[in-house]
């Protein structure tokens, strides 16, 4: 039998490095369909919804003769949609790892490149930047067109008034933080329907049953809750009774970050 | 470039040492030592659940042997510097996302390497694949996917495979393709390390086997050893002169037994030489067959007290019996 390669076994130019990774993880990305499904409904649910409600508050305030007060938050109104688009996000950063270990696609993944970390850090850094990149325009499309419909009701901002551009980034680094803590609990515990229920458990279920504490606990737990803490991201004008915007992303990043570390020594110390 | 010979992958071997895994309190993989030469055909033998597979993902690197260790020239998996260069796999349970095509499932796996796009196209024409390359694996046929898995495996060229139940669910021609394939590689001079729990596969691919039973090692033989080890060497003839014939046969070194009326076992003497004698005394012959095990029943008769589900395990026995003919 004929084969025809480089004859060098070995050899330095062949080694697998973590820029190599990266390149393979980004076409893994990119050739599902499932990529492009969940990032257009992201897309969809933060430029749609955010429209449609800028629209119907535009509506609202234009009938009722609305005068906004100091507490008023345009920027929050047309960047609403993303409380929905976090669905499709978080979906899939936990299938861009649960679809590995489903198929068995993952004892490839690793046999090619037996260290794994880099695999991991491949995969997250791909889809930070794509769901970044990609967010930030919806989320940008959505504040302006937003607010073209609140300017039409006379309480629309443009992004030069204050914490507005910051709003649109921290709707971009919210989902993409969303996404990533998916990557993580996906990493974590292997199974699509265990890692979607963990993380949306965390985000949406989490808050609800806080809601059951004694109000003074509730306070100080609240504001510190995964999602409590990254919306604020998303808001100009802050409520005392939740964190600051950057410090509230913050916090959001360090669960994001939990589990990725978690995401990592499960990879790095069990069998595959 | 054509590669012939055992020149270009001098190191190339496989080397177990105490390989053990534990899941729980049940051994899977039991102090396995043994070692994957290049330039032939190993196979890799045992019945269902004897611990092939799991002994194949500690090679790999994705199992943790729980004590012993296993090296690829000389290395650990996990330090080989370019693996997919060094050891191709094709696992059991196929290794591919459904929803990718094949091209880009070789692609993305070619990309950790920085093996280029000219190299995915030529394994994909050498397994055949050039007309589905486009289509996403999910629709895939077990024929197809075993042939995407070992164009995974040869595309970084090589110098070890390790192929688990490769022929499993193949049709006819499939399993013909892979046992010239493997063969082709191996008169390359590359290691072939191949699992299978079907014997009569293995005497067609294989010339060295390592067999192993409830995660230990039974036996680490050549195929032709193999044989002799457990063939019994007899010949069966039946003739109405069974008595005559017998007082003929009888001498040195040969036994004759009767059995029933007409039938006679003889060994220590060919079916060839029985023939002759019997022809010059003029004994008209009924039946003259030579009685070889198969390789199929030899190992059936290796792995009998070793099958996973067994009554009476005897394996150490076997272990005793078996390990000195390495």
């Amino acid at each position: 039998m004929t084969t025809t390669m480089a004859p060098a076994v070995g050899h330095s130019t062949e080694r697998v490095t973590q820029g190599r990774v990266v390149t393979s993880e980004w076409i893994k990305l990119r050739s599902l369909r499932s990529t492009l499904f969940s990032l257009l409904a992201a897309v969809v649910c933060t430029v749609g919804f955010g429209i449609l409600i800028s629209a119907l508050r535009a509506n609202d305030f234009k009938q009722h003769g609305f005068i906004p007060g100091p507490n008023f938050d345009a920027a929050v109104i047309s960047l609403r949609g993303i409380y929905l688009a976090q669905l499709a996000v978080g979906v899939l950063g936990v299938l861009m790892i649960t679809g590995e270990y489903s198929t068995g696609m993952i004892r490839a993944t690793l046999a090619a490149v037996p260290r794994r970390l880099p695999v991991l850090w491949a995969k997250a850094a791909v889809f930070a930047v794509t769901v970044f990149v990609i967010m930030g325009i919806a989320s940008l499309l959505a504040f302006v067109s937003g607010q073209a419909m609140l300017h039409s009701a006379g309480v629309g901002v443009g992004l030069g008034s204050p914490g507005a551009a910051r709003a649109v980034l921290g709707g971009a680094l919210y989902l993409t933080t969303v996404g990533l803590l998916g990557v993580g609990l996906g990493f974590l515990i292997r199974n699509t329907a265990g890692a979607i229920a963990t993380l949306f458990g965390l985000l949406l279920v989490l808050p609800a049953l806080a809601a059951a504490l004694p109000t003074s606990l509730y306070n100080d737990i609240y504001k510190y809750l995964p999602m409590p803490a990254g919306t604020q991201a998303l808001t100009t004008v802050h409520d005392p009774a939740f964190l600051g915007p950057w410090a509230g992303i913050g916090v959001f990043c360090v669960y994001a970050v939990i589990a990725i570390a978690a995401g990592a020594v499960m990879l790095r110390r069990h069998d595959a | 470039m054509c590669r012939k010979g055992s020149s270009f992958y001098p190191l190339s071997m496989i080397e177990a040492r105490g390989l053990t895994k534990r899941y729980g309190d049940k051994l899977a993989v039991d102090d396995l030592t043994f070692t994957v030469r290049p330039g032939i055909v190993t196979g890799f033998l045992g019945p269902n659940g004897a611990g092939k597979s799991t002994t194949m993902r500690m090679i790999l690197g994705l199992d943790e042997p729980s004590k012993g260790t296993v090296t690829v020239d000389g290395r650990r998996y996990a330090d080989l510097p370019a693996p997919l260069h060094e050891v191709g796999a094709l696992l059991e349970a196929r290794a591919i996302h459904t929803g990718r095509t094949a091209r880009n499932h070789l692609l993305a796996l070619a990309a950790t390497t920085g093996i280029g796009r000219r190299r995915v196209e030529e394994v994909i024409q050498l397994v055949g694949l050039t007309d589905v390359a486009g289509k996403r694996a999910g629709g895939f046929s077990l024929g197809m996917g075993q042939r995407l898995g070992i164009a995974s495996a040869l595309l970084g060229d090589p110098g070890t495979l390790i192929l688990d139940e490769p022929v499993n669910g193949l049709d006819p021609e499939g399993i013909l393709w892979i046992r010239n394939l493997l063969k082709a590689l191996a008169a390359e001079g590359r290691t072939i390390f191949v699992s299978s729990h079907l014997m009569s596969e293995m005497a067609l691919t294989a010339s060295h086997l390592v067999v192993i039973g409830r995660g230990r090692l039974i036996a680490d033989v050549g195929v032709d050893e193999l044989t002799a080890m457990t063939s019994r060497d007899l010949v069966k003839v039946r003739t109405s002169a069974a008595d005559r014939l017998s007082t003929l046969l009888a001498g040195a070194g040969v036994t004759v037994t009767r059995q029933g009326g007409e039938g006679l076992e003889v060994s220590g003497m060919d079916s060839a030489a029985i023939g002759l004698v019997a022809a010059q005394a003029g004994i008209p012959l009924i039946e003259l067959t030579p009685q070889q095990a198969s390789l199929e029943e030899a190992f059936m008769e290796i792995t009998r007290d070793a099958q996973e589900f067994s009554t009476h395990p005897n394996v150490d026995q076997l272990v005793g019996a078996q390990g000195g003919t390495r």
